[in-house]
């Protein structure tokens, strides 16, 4: 079918801008993090996509192989990436560091007013 | 015979690598480097350079290598290549990268620096060869991720706040890019069926609708990693806070590294896709590269970040190089001009390891590296500020500096194809160059704090300068008028 190859592919172009959107405008790392993949996932959908060559012919094995590959290496980099923003949050219990969640300010009654106000968004 | 030397070239580094990792001493529950940890990375060090010293005599004497891992061959197989290009490329790098990790079996006090550097310095490195030699575009992507994640390691192995903050941004730039360029790739792969670049050389003949798309997706992956502006926001803070040697190799090799990529891929493949107009977007970046970078040097407060800078503005010469590439029609100008845009490369990767290890020595000697608090300096470490000024004439490109040349062609061609607006943004990034060089020296040779104003009695030393002036640029630039006024023909223009 190829309406179903172009709506797939259609569909992880459509995740690749989403991914980039959500990259460039939030300041989160995980949100950053979750927007990577979701690019990743739409770069992958395009390349399941090309692999399809009709109903009666085997996938070409060629894409398949590296979403495989992708996979391996997104998941890599996506742990590097928790792992130094753990480390951020470690050496900053403070301040918001740039790239990290504002941090639950557990126990330093610092700004006891703001901390009672905004505690409704953080979890 | 010698095909296999590619193998090893990524081979010999991800062993050692290996090596380093399970080569601790264990003291209780504690971890500890054991004393030979030094020697297996700098014998993995020597044996790589070894093979790329082997492998580009071998590519010198009977042209390009190719090698199919396994006997595999294309689509399914990995394919390593060197040519010219990638063994120049590769010669430098390995170059650098042993002189590097001879610098840094001194410069590691700490144990635990030194337990994690070298892993992640060889895996590094192998990710840097394996680059060079990838003859498809999908093994490209593999080793440019690979090159991330150890270079954004790397660069946070100090584990201070700003360090680990700068490379994490690092790190996701280097995601973004690299997610971009893999799309890229597979509209190339939906269009043409095929990764090898000598296959899709051969193909991409009669450019496609998806080629133009495919062409943006991969030169703006490649460029956010190669660090041109306005994609180098992220580059002074990683590489001024990352360990000396982690920062040489970052500025001197892994950028670059995305920049040979770029090359490549117009050279190659995108021939008949680039037009003029896309050349001039690449050349007009590196150009605002040029100027922005050089003006930002000469305003850093720190030496290392200094360096950053002027990385970014060379990074901005090398691109200044496409438009005229694109100009030029294929023949021996085209030819000079590419060697002298690899001339350029390759010098500012020695040149710019050079500096960061100086810099690197400077900061541990004077526990700073604030350049206006650098006096005496050179009293200290000659040999080092020696470096440091043997650097910066490269940087600015002096004579007899490789860089000197390239940038003689580099204005030959700005000329043969008038594109004069190229002359004045080289020659005032060789301003900036010598002046943000020479306030370093100009400190690390002082004593004494320098007087803040430029000129201290304007009477007696602006005739002073005026005729200085006159004689070492005016005559220079405007000897023309003078066989006029003498009556002489015209240096024989008639």
């Amino acid at each position: 079918m190829m309406t179903a190859q172009f709506l797939y592919g259609g569909a992880g172009m459509v995740l690749f801008v989403l991914g980039i959107w959500s990259f460039l405008v939030h300041e989160p790392l995980v949100r950053k993090l979750i927007a990577l993949n979701i690019m990743g996932g739409g770069v992958f959908h395009v390349l399941i996509a090309i692999a399809y060559r009709g109903d009666d012919m085997a996938p070409d094995p060629v894409p398949q192989a590296l979403v495989l590959t992708g996979i391996v290496v997104a998941v890599s980099a996506t742990a590097l990436a928790l792992a130094l923003g753990r480390r951020l949050d470690d050496l900053s219990p403070g301040d918001g560091p740039d790239f990290s969640p504002p941090a639950p300010q557990a126990d330093l009654p610092l700004r006891p007013k703001e901390h009672a106000g905004g505690s409704a968004d953080v979890s | 015979m010698s095909a296999e030397l590619l193998a090893f070239a990524v081979a010999v580094p991800l062993l050692g690598a290996m090596l380093a990792v399970v080569t601790v001493t264990r003291q209780g529950s504690e971890t500890r480097a054991s004393p030979l940890l030094n020697w297996v990375g700098l014998i993995t060090a020597t044996l790589t350079t070894l093979v790329i010293i082997f492998m580009t005599g071998a590519v010198w004497q009977q042209g390009p290598l190719r090698l199919e891992l396994g006997g595999w061959g294309v689509p399914l197989g990995i394919a390593l290549r060197a040519d010219g290009l990638s063994a120049a490329m590769l010669a430098m790098a390995n170059l650098v990268a042993l002189g590097t990790s001879l610098y840094a079996t001194g410069y590691f006090r700490s144990n635990d620096e030194a337990l994690h550097f070298w892993p992640l310095w060889l895996l590094l490195w192998a990710a840097l060869n394996g680059l060079f030699l990838a003859a498809d575009l999908f093994n490209l992507y593999v080793m440019l991720e690979l090159l991330g994640l150890a270079a954004a390691a790397l660069g946070a192995l100090t584990g201070s706040r700003d360090a680990v903050s700068a490379n994490l941004r690092y790190l996701l730039v280097g995601l973004l890019g690299s997610m971009t360029y893999l799309l890229g790739v597979a509209l190339l792969y939906t269009a043409y069926g095929t990764m090898d670049m000598s296959l899709l050389a051969d193909v991409m003949r009669a450019p496609g609708p998806t080629d133009g798309t495919a062409l943006v997706l991969m030169t703006a992956g490649l460029a956010l990693k190669a660090a041109l502006f306005p994609l180098h926001f992220w580059l002074p803070p990683a590489h001024a806070n990352a360990p000396a040697p982690v920062s040489a190799a970052l500025s001197a090799l892994v950028v670059k590294a995305a920049f040979y990529l770029i090359l490549r891929l117009w050279l190659e493949l995108f021939a008949p896709v680039a037009t003029f107009g896309a050349s001039m977007v690449l050349g007009l970046l590196g150009a605002s590269a040029v100027v922005w970078g050089s003006w930002r040097a000469l305003r850093a407060e720190r030496l290392k970040l200094l360096a950053a800078y002027s990385t970014v503005a060379q990074i901005g010469y090398l691109f200044l190089f496409f438009p005229l590439l694109a100009a030029t029609p294929p023949g021996p100008a085209h030819d000079q001009l590419v060697a002298a845009v690899v001339l350029m490369a390759l010098t500012h990767g020695f040149a710019k390891a050079g500096l960061f290890l100086a810099a690197g020595l400077v900061q541990q000697q004077a526990g700073h590296d604030r350049i206006n608090e650098l006096g005496g300096t050179a009293q200290h470490l000659p040999a080092t500020v020696f470096a440091i000024a043997l650097a910066g004439s490269s940087l600015i490109g002096l004579p007899p500096s490789g860089s000197f040349i390239s940038k003689w062609l580099l204005m030959q061609g700005a000329l043969e194809t008038g594109q004069w607006w190229i002359i004045p943004v080289a020659a005032s990034g060789t301003l900036l160059a010598a002046a943000y060089i020479f306030r370093v020296l100009s400190r690390a040779f002082g004593l004494e704090p320098t007087p803040l104003r430029f000129v201290t009695d304007a009477r007696t030393e602006v005739p002073a300068l005026t005729l200085a002036l006159i004689s070492a640029a005016a005559l220079g630039l405007a000897a023309g008028p003078l066989w006029t006024l003498l009556g002489l023909d015209a240096g024989g223009g008639a």
